[in-house]
């Protein structure tokens, strides 16, 4: 059973869609005594780091999310959840994420390009054998909408990457902790895959 | 490299699919998830549905359609039409809509794209701009199905909606809506390079160099259109190859 994060930052019902569509059991936690027992988490959200911080430390999910990790819980952050694994983000001041991938969030800085980046882009892989992306196609699509993009302290984090005006982390991961920037659920077949593996990551 | 989006308009009339010349003589092009379908198979990059008979009772068939899209596609999609409060943002977020797409009501209360923007995100909110050339060198924003004019200046109005947090702009020129003759490219152009946030190009859809026109001379970073789809005068993968032989990144 995939344990779906529910800190009140979007909505979640499209990716139990999708999980749904996958065969997937899934059950959305509004609730951190919820986690224990579940042998997956995923961590989604959209809109801003600050505040989705500031909602996970008082619905006390933080420390819960850090001993399951610790328990060797697989867990996926998606988009805003990816940028919430890392240290700190630069999103309106500076704040402290959850610090389970050091690195940092900062924002886009070239001039011309149009920002939230939305829209489909590529990513390469780092370790096409990981269990994250095996089968996935070499240059998959993926669906992404963000104005900040995270960078790993260490480049063993950085699993695959993005292109968009300079280079970013758009697959991350430490241990069993994978973070994706893009949305996997909207994402049509190559989202799809990397959910599917994920699901079938041994846990 | 990012990819410039073709996004497929299905204006929705009570349940189906219609699409008129000049907003005017609508008609009848199908049932909205089976094009859906289709134009997901010929990998479209996003959907927009224009409710454009958006009454109360229509309001439910519109979430029932969200919902079911939701869980039988996997690419972001749009809703628009008739939207004026955060409670129908909200009831359509949770259908499954990845966003929606404010007009009239963002030009009565400016306010709401700032609040929609503030608890669904910036992504959610998307502002639609009606614009007619009012005289050389001048574009103002319309509405009533591009009948009366507002007087506001489209660019104007463009930034001040980038200001209070929307996520995209999708401008219509209603002098060419349904003509199938190309975009206005200098509007366009235009407003795409006043504006930090991404432009979709709409109204004009043609032959297949208006698409590349729009990006390339127009500058959008997306082109929506809806006719020459449903009356299947072009796939969606034919309007990208063409793009893609003239150097535009697309998803293909």
């Amino acid at each position: 059973m995939i344990g779906i994060i529910n800190y009140r930052a979007g909505n979640l019902q499209n990716l139990k869609n999708a999980l749904d569509f996958l065969g997937a059991d899934s059950e959305i936690l509004d609730h951190p005594s919820q986690l224990a027992g579940h042998n997956k988490l995923i961590l989604p959200g959209v809109g801003a780091f600050g505040p989705a911080m500031e909602n996970l430390r008082s619905f006390g999910f933080v420390e819960v999310i850090k001993a399951e990790v610790a328990k060797g819980t697989p867990l996926l952050g998606i988009c805003l959840g990816m940028q919430l694994l890392f240290t700190k983000s630069f999103e309106d001041g500076e704040h402290e994420g959850l610090g389970l991938i050091p690195g940092e969030v900062i924002r886009f800085t070239h001039q011309e390009l149009k920002i939230p980046q939305t829209g489909w882009n590529h990513a390469t892989f780092a370790d096409p054998g990981d269990p994250l992306l095996k089968g996935v196609r070499p240059e998959p699509w993926f669906y992404f909408v963000h104005s900040y993009a995270c960078h790993p302290a260490d480049p063993a984090n950085q699993l695959g990457e993005t292109d968009y005006g300079d280079c970013f982390c758009s697959i991350a991961k430490r241990g069993k902790v994978y973070g994706v920037q893009f949305h996997p659920e909207k994402s049509q077949a190559d989202g799809l895959a990397i959910l599917k593996n994920f699901i079938d990551l041994v846990a | 490299m990012l990819a410039k989006r073709i996004i497929p308009c299905l204006d929705i009339k009570e349940g189906r699919v219609v699409k008129g010349v000049n907003f005017l003589g609508l008609r009848d092009a199908g049932d909205p998830i089976e094009l859906a379908k289709k134009y997901n198979e010929q990998s479209a990059d996003e959907l927009v549905f224009l409710d454009i008979t958006a009454t109360n009772e229509q309001r439910e068939t519109v979430l029932e359609l969200a919902s079911r899209l939701a869980r039988e596609l996997f690419i972001p999609f749009t809703i628009g039409g008739g939207i004026s409060t955060k409670e129908q943002i909200h009831a359509l977020v949770t259908a499954g809509a990845d966003k929606v797409s404010i007009n009239t009501s963002a030009l009565k209360r400016p306010e709401l794209i700032s609040e929609g923007a503030a608890q669904f995100g910036s992504q959610c909110i998307v502002v639609a701009i009606d614009v007619k050339q009012t005289r050389p060198g001048t574009w103002h924003v319309f509405t009533h199905a591009g009948t009366r004019d507002t007087g506001i200046n489209a660019l104007d109005w463009a930034l001040e909606a980038e200001a209070r947090g929307a996520g995209e702009i999708l401008l219509t020129s209603m002098d060419r809506d349904g003509a199938q003759k190309g975009f206005d490219l200098e509007i366009t152009r235009q407003m795409s390079e006043a504006l930090h946030i991404p432009l979709i190009a709409s109204g004009g859809a043609g032959d297949l160099d208006s698409f590349s026109d729009a990006v390339t001379l127009g500058k959008a970073d997306a082109v929506l259109a809806a006719s020459v789809f449903h009356y299947g005068t072009f796939t969606i993968r034919q309007v990208k190859e063409h793009m893609a032989a003239k150097g535009i990144c697309v998803r293909l």
